[in-house]
């Protein structure tokens, strides 16, 4: 790509919007083959961008869950040990002695499960996306450091198995935890921000191209209001998307202050943010953007 | 956007890498590593467009939220106000960066022939007994320094946990495929069965330290006993007083003093006044309720001296409470004679506590080191 406008034409056209800073970043990790950590709060977009950068590069998407405890075996490979001791039965069955040739083939590639690092290594282009490295333990966190600096990884059966064009890394991380310095180091940083209304609205209609724009609009209106108070857990666009959509299967094509108080619970997810919205005027945030 | 003459003429890269110092005065960690990925996406991009190196510089040379802001000012300062500062120097208003401040306390251990107790043990464990009873606030400089080193021998693990790693173990559920490894490495002739069983973890440990005026006579203790309890590496430390301060990373240095000196140049308000209930919810709302409170053992070592809303205190203690395995609160005037929790924070907070225990002494220190491994309380 030739440069930041172009990756964001084509990330637009995925049906995700994009600022200035993203599509710089974006561009950055594309040209510069360096991974992209995402931070910021749960539901600004992290994970959707990843998708997204798949579908505008075309390439597969190969997602690593991570969560505490996770280790080499269920992120890298791991040798298929039940199709292994079969085949020694088989082989066995069938009268074969010679040790050194049954040694060699029960570590083939066959019997290799490729995890999604390494799936990422072998499949060119791919989009990695590694999400909530945050959950992982401080030895993964050294582990993936070792393998974003090479893009490699050394199988001591096989050999070194590299990966010819480095794939798109995407790290996300909701800040649960401090992820360390030298994997930060590695990585372009981007931080996710609440988008402003126009962005947010643009999201919406774009997300949800069924709902009425009068609907679309209300619902963003709130959602800023709301995210403007002090919640112990402000919602993000994801919730945004998730309220316009409950509304419209409700068949609403306009909300007011009851029909919003009444599905508060698709955007709070605290009893203490849904008594305080209860307490706010949502009628006069409502009346602000009515015309 | 406009075009900044720094990279028409000049050399464009002395131009960057002045910049990249100006962003280390400001507080910045611009390694040389990061700074080479920013000279790279530099040139990736436009060199001689503003938009375009600001967004360059904010994705390699940042790497946390708090980051940006500084880097802002910096970029500000650096390109905006000096319009592109060919010269390359570093502007005034980068070279002021946060307000720092030395170690209060004694003059610290540096001449040792000053030194009349860098004496024989002996001599210092019984002076030890001595000292693990009196009150931190009473010591003079002296016995400070005894102290510290009786601090350092310190180590805060909190209670274990199940998690769901399986490790192998001589009992338990049988592992299918260490067995089965086993059995291909006799080839196929019957192995001993391999079990394996749950991993035990120790619970991770909070200490919210409240370094505000009315604790200033206990604070550099009780810092000391975090550094020494930190360094099991399952500990999150950090400071309140005006403003809430992570402090994990700076105690992470071994050397006691060396940490405690950089604390003392991160936390920007030592000695000032309490908002408990205020900086409660910062680090609920930023930390707890992400992750690091989750199951964990939160200690506050306060006085309990609330300044502002004492019911908004009550109601973050609920809710540190609700995500937390424990609460602890350690008092250092708890052991004062005739102490009764009257101040209207600690009288909100005290429902949601666990556990109250004094922090006034070492052996008070010890005690509350017990109660976090899971000792009662009584």
């Amino acid at each position: 790509m030739e440069g930041p406008e172009q990756v964001r034409n084509r990330l637009e056209k995925t049906g995700y919007l994009v600022d200035d800073g993203l599509a710089a970043a974006c561009f950055l990790a594309l040209g510069l083959h360096r991974p992209l950590f995402c931070e910021g709060d749960a539901g600004v977009g992290k994970t959707a961008l990843a998708a997204a950068l798949a579908e505008a590069l075309d390439a597969p998407l190969i997602r690593l869950q991570c969560h505490e405890g996770i280790d080499a075996s269920q992120a890298l490979y791991d040798w298929d040990f039940p199709r292994q001791l079969l085949h020694l039965r088989a082989a066995e069955a069938a009268g074969i002695t010679d040790a050194d040739r049954l040694e060699g083939e029960l570590y083939d590639r066959r019997f290799l499960i490729a995890r999604p690092l390494l799936r990422a290594l072998q499949t060119l282009p791919s989009v990695l996306l590694v999400d909530e490295i945050d959950r992982a333990d401080d030895e993964f966190e050294a582990f993936l450091l070792e393998l974003l600096s090479e893009f490699a990884v050394t199988i001591p059966e096989l050999g070194t198995v590299r990966a010819e064009v480095p794939p798109v890394v995407v790290l996300t991380s909701n800040r649960t935890r401090e992820v360390h310095d030298a994997l930060k180091r590695r990585c372009l940083y981007h931080w996710f921000d609440h988008p402003s209304f126009a962005r947010e609205l643009a999201i919406v209609r774009r997300r949800l191209p069924r709902v009425s724009a009068r609907l679309a609009e209300q619902v963003t209106a709130l959602v800023q209001a709301l995210r403007a108070e002090d919640l112990v857990k402000p919602p993000g666009v994801a919730e945004t998307i998730d309220w316009a959509e409950a509304l419209d299967a409700l068949g609403a094509s306009e909300v007011d202050a009851d029909l919003a108080v009444a599905t508060l619970g698709s955007v709070l997810k605290y009893r203490e943010d849904t008594e305080r919205a209860r307490g706010l005027d949502l009628a006069a945030v409502l009346a602000a953007h009515g015309a | 956007m406009s075009a900044v003459d720094c990279a028409t003429g000049r050399d464009a890269d002395a131009v960057l890498l002045g910049f990249a110092r100006a962003l280390r005065a400001g507080g910045l960690d611009a390694s040389t590593e990061r700074v080479h990925a920013f000279l790279r996406a530099v040139a990736v991009l436009r060199p001689g467009v503003r938009g375009d190196v600001y967004w360059a510089g904010r994705s390699t040379l940042c790497g946390s939220r708090e980051d940006l802001e500084r880097y802002d000012t910096v970029f500000t300062a650096y390109f905006v106000d000096t319009g592109g500062a060919p010269d390359g120097r570093t502007p005034a208003a980068t070279t002021a960066p946060r307000p720092r401040l030395v170690v209060r306390d004694a003059p610290r251990t540096t001449a040792p022939g000053s030194e009349p107790h860098a004496a024989p043990i002996g001599a210092l464990a019984s002076s030890a007994e001595v000292l693990r009873h009196r009150d931190i606030a009473e010591l003079d400089a002296a016995g400070r320094d005894r102290l510290r080193r009786l601090l350092a021998a310190f180590a805060l693990r909190g209670p274990t946990r199940r998690t769901a790693r399986r490790r192998p173990a001589r009992r338990g559920e049988v592992d299918r495929r260490r067995t089965v490894r086993d059995l291909l490495r006799h080839g196929g002739e019957p192995a001993p069965l391999r079990h394996r069983a749950r991993a035990e973890r120790p619970r991770r440990v909070v200490l919210l330290v409240d370094v505000s005026g009315s604790m200033a006579p206990y604070a550099d203790a009780l810092l000391r006993f975090a550094h020494a309890s930190a360094r099991s590496g399952r500990t999150e430390v950090f400071t309140l007083a005006t403003r809430l301060t992570r402090v994990t990373r700076e105690l992470a240095r071994r050397d006691p003093d060396l940490a405690m000196a950089a604390v003392a140049a991160a936390v920007p308000d030592w000695s000032g006044g309490t908002r408990l209930g205020e900086l409660l919810r910062e680090f609920l709302d930023r930390w707890g309720q992400r992750g690091t409170a989750r199951g964990a053992v939160v200690v506050l070592l306060s006085d309990g001296w609330e300044r502002g809303d004492p019911e908004l205190l009550g109601r973050q203690m609920r809710r540190l409470h609700r995500l937390a395995h424990r609460v602890i609160w350690a008092n250092p005037r708890k052991a004062r004679p005739g102490y009764a929790p009257l101040a209207a924070g600690m009288a909100a907070a005290l429902p949601s506590v666990d556990a109250f225990v004094a922090g006034h002494s070492p052996a008070a220190l010890e005690r509350l080191a017990a109660v976090v491994r899971g000792a009662n309380d009584a």
